[in-house]
């Protein structure tokens, strides 16, 4: 027993635990949705982070010692950014073509997830610093982060917030897009890639194929706006 | 082996990304820079077939990605108990705004351009 306790402590304490946590975790979560027929609200990010959150907690774990494994999948999200050119290239004639539709409706879109967060965070009474942390939650984690630090904002809470934004999005968007009614895949895909980046995006790309394209297209267009933007805009508050 | 060389080119793009918004002190994410850079990079035979390999296969995982950042609610413990519900009245909200807004917008824009195009 003995024996058993200093060998958990040890692997406790090592890089090794919060990764293979991570990755078994979600092959778990990923297995149960596609089991669940890909039910919106089975979303593999969200039951992740949760049994993580109890594992964590239970366990007495810091959070600190979690990410010290974890962090070499938290590093990817870079390189992550980075591939967002490859479906932008591969799509280079569509974007060419619709460019202004494209530009525009990301542009309207993403100001409106952004202002409408500020704005209702504002009238609920929420500390400065939170606004500021929760304006660019549209923006795909990684970027959100950055633009947070430029704006004086919170990094690690406007990541949050982003990974919340993302889940919502995924969750509820096809209730919401159904209510609407008369949306093609395109609008629909496009829609989620804007206001609920990347976790929207790989929604839309296991719904459909052409959801995904435009949810794809959508997610690098809004980093390229908001990352432009968002400190411009900024200046004025 | 291409899974390789696509993973250098990536790093190399994000590197010359950070490099410049250094240098540059331009107000953008290193990473977004990469990825400018990397659209005028993948014209070159070189450069786009291993990072077509190396890309699907990072995106095809993107959720997975935001698992680390997501478990770190569990240390704003503190500010969710006093602003948890009214934060989350707010993201639900102004996400089902941007939705609805984008949604509408780019059908919008596609109907003008393609008036008798069908509608699926």
């Amino acid at each position: 027993m003995q024996d058993f306790v200093q060998l958990w402590v040890y692997l406790s304490t090592t890089p090794l635990f919060g990764l293979t946590a991570t990755i078994v975790t979600y092959v778990l979560a990923q297995a149960s949705y596609q089991r669940l027929g890909q039910a919106p609200w089975a979303n593999p990010v969200l039951w992740t982070v949760l049994v993580l959150a109890v594992l964590l907690t239970l366990s007495g774990t810091p959070y600190p010692r979690y990410f010290s494994g974890a962090q070499f999948i938290h590093f990817l999200l870079g390189p992550a950014v980075v591939a967002l050119a490859w479906p932008l290239w591969q799509r280079r004639s569509e974007l060419r073509r619709r460019a202004v539709a494209i530009a525009l409706a990301g542009l309207v879109g993403g100001a409106a997830a952004g202002a409408s967060a500020v704005a209702i965070g504002w009238a609920l009474g929420l500390p400065e610093e939170l606004l500021r942390s929760l304006a660019p939650k549209s923006v795909t984690a990684p970027v959100a982060m950055g633009i947070a630090e430029q704006i004086g904002g919170i990094p690690a809470l406007a990541a949050v917030f982003a990974v919340l934004t993302g889940l919502v999005g995924a969750i509820s968007g096809k209730y919401l897009f159904d209510a609407i009614g008369g949306l093609s895949m395109q609008a629909r895909g496009f829609a989620l890639g804007t206001a609920s980046h990347g976790i929207g995006a790989a929604r839309a790309l296991q719904v459909n194929a052409d959801a995904g394209a435009y949810a794809g297209l959508a997610l690098g267009v809004q980093v390229v706006l908001a990352a432009l933007l968002m400190p411009l805009v900024a200046r004025w508050f | 082996m291409p899974i390789l060389t696509g993973l250098a080119w990536l790093l190399l793009c994000q590197s010359a990304g950070e490099v410049l918004v250094r240098l540059g002190g331009w107000p953008l994410p290193g990473p977004v820079v990469g990825m400018l850079i990397l659209l005028f990079a993948l014209r070159l035979e070189v450069v786009r077939s291993p990072v077509g390999a190396v890309a699907d296969a990072l995106l095809a995982h993107l959720s997975l990605l935001f698992v680390p950042v997501g478990v770190g609610v569990m240390t704003h413990v503190g500010l969710l108990s006093a602003y948890g519900l009214r934060m989350l009245v707010v993201i639900v909200l102004s996400t089902w705004i941007g939705l609805i807004v984008t949604a509408l917008m780019l059908r919008w824009f596609l109907r003008r351009e393609a008036p008798t195009g069908p509608q699926s």
